[in-house]
Formats: C-alpha cells, sequence, structure tokens
C-alpha cells in the first residue's frame, strides 16, 4: 500500500505531501507521523503542503488531529507552504486550522519550531 | 471541442473521492476558470464527493458544462440512493454531522458554490446540485 514518506532531520521530521491524497492515505499519514514522533523521540513536525491543490475538511481536521496528537506526544507541529488559493478556499469552507501552527514555506518552519522549542526551556533545535 | 460536456462518474471508493478532485479539476481548467476559482469548485466536490461514499453508500456524480448568456460555468451533480437526510436544515448547519467529520461538508459545499440546492428523502437517497459560474 502507498504510504507517504516521513523523513527524519535530526529531531525533527519532515513530510512532504505530493500527492493528491485520498482518504485511507490520509489517516495512514497521521498514524505513522504519531508512531514516528515516539520511535525517533521527535521534538517537532513540519509539514510541506506547498504541492497540494486543495485542502478539504477531511484534510484540514487530519492537520488539526496531528498538531493535537504531536502534542500530548511532547511535540510541535508546524504546517507549511500553503498555496494562497488553498488558504482563501479553506476559509471560506469554514475552516480555520486553529490550533494548528503554520508558517509561510520550510525555513520559516524551521525558525518557529526551533522558537517554540527554546521558549518552553526544551534546549531542542539549538543544536545542529 | 473534443472533450465532452457532460460526464459521468461513479463514486465507490475513497480513491474516487480523488478522481473526482482531477475530472473537476480538469473542467474548470478548460473553462477557464481562474486559481482560486477552480480551487473553490474542487474542493466543493470533494466535500460532496465524500457524503456521497460516507452517508449516500456510493453514487454517481454528473459533470455538466452550462451557459447562460455569454456565462458559462460547472454544474456538479451528486446522486445516491442511500438513506437520504430526514432533516435538510439540521443537515445545512456548521458543524452539525451524524458521522464523525466536523459538519462542514454541506454547509462548506455551498459557501464555495454560487448556487447550490439539495433534494433528499428518507429511505430513496439525496441529489446535491452545484453550480460555479467562471
Amino acid at each position: 500500500m502507498e504510504r507517504i514518506p516521513i523523513l527524519k532531520m535530526g529531531e525533527y521530521l519532515l513530510v512532504t505531501i505530493q500527492v493528491d491524497m485520498h482518504d485511507r492515505l490520509a489517516m495512514s499519514l497521521q498514524d505513522d507521523l504519531t508512531s514516528k514522533i515516539v520511535s525517533a523521540r521527535a521534538k517537532g513536525v513540519l509539514i510541506d503542503i506547498s504541492a497540494l491543490e486543495m485542502v478539504d475538511s477531511f484534510i484540514g481536521r487530519m492537520f488539526g488531529d496531528i498538531a493535537a496528537m504531536s502534542r500530548v506526544l511532547d511535540a510541535e507541529t508546524v504546517v507549511v507552504g500553503m498555496r494562497p488559493a488553498v488558504a482563501i478556499t479553506l476559509v471560506e469552507l469554514g475552516l480555520s486550522l486553529s490550533g494548528v501552527r503554520t508558517a509561510l514555506n520550510i525555513e520559516r518552519g524551521m525558525d518557529l519550531l526551533r522558537g517554540l522549542l527554546e521558549s518552553r526551556g526544551d534546549g531542542a533545535g539549538s543544536a545542529d | 471541442m473534443l472533450v465532452p460536456l457532460t460526464e459521468n462518474r461513479s463514486i465507490s471508493t475513497s480513491e474516487d473521492v480523488v478522481a473526482v478532485r482531477q475530472a473537476v479539476r480538469q473542467r474548470a481548467v478548460d473553462l477557464g476558470f481562474n486559481l482560486v476559482d477552480q480551487t473553490k469548485i474542487v474542493t466543493a466536490a470533494s466535500e460532496l464527493a465524500r457524503n456521497t461514499l460516507q452517508y449516500g453508500g456510493g453514487g454517481t456524480l454528473l459533470i455538466e458544462e452550462v451557459l447562460q448568456g455569454s456565462r458559462r460555468g460547472i454544474r456538479l451533480v451528486f446522486e445516491d440512493n442511500g438513506p437520504g437526510i430526514p432533516n435538510i436544515e439540521l443537515a445545512m448547519k456548521d458543524g452539525y454531522t451524524t458521522g464523525n467529520g466536523l459538519g462542514l461538508g454541506l454547509s462548506g459545499a455551498k459557501r464555495l458554490s454560487n448556487e447550490f440546492s439539495i433534494q433528499s428523502r428518507p429511505g430513496e437517497g439525496t441529489r446535491v446540485t452545484i453550480v460555479r459560474w467562471r
């Protein structure tokens, strides 16, 4: 079965979604990611959606769930790279992604993660 | 134009929902919709296709190009023979769901469309029609 790859970069996990996900694939990403946060002892998760041409309520809810689950597992999640047309549509759909941190691109997302981890006195993110 | 003006698709798996998104996107591109309007109709189609699958037990989508004066648009008709919706007014409310979703499917799809109508009979099925003009 197809899977969305999860890359480990130091204490962060990077997920780049490059396919139009059907619902089961989105659910398996959620499961894989929560397992990986634990097994990799990740402190942060970056989800790059710059290739996504659409985010509907199911995918939007998945981002919210991933953010909540990672928080419970002591990790922060940042969704990066949302296209402007996707953002406009998402808000009109009625979804504001409250509870999900977002950043314009991977670089800014990485900065945001570092800042979050430093401010909670983790000291993580300052290394490598 | 070689592209047919109407197209019928069946919706019976979650892969079909993805195929619906791609077919609607292609039609919107062919009709010259701008990127935001493409995204809106594709997102509305995705919500309604998922409803057809999850609540209607599967069904069909008819994609039609429509013409009104010089305006061109896309009409999408989602039909299922599922259990139907006993209370449409309630089902149209933001946040109301009988499943485990966010309850934004119908209300959100309506906001993303220029025209929206729904017919449903308990025990017979549901038909949702939307139009988005270019």
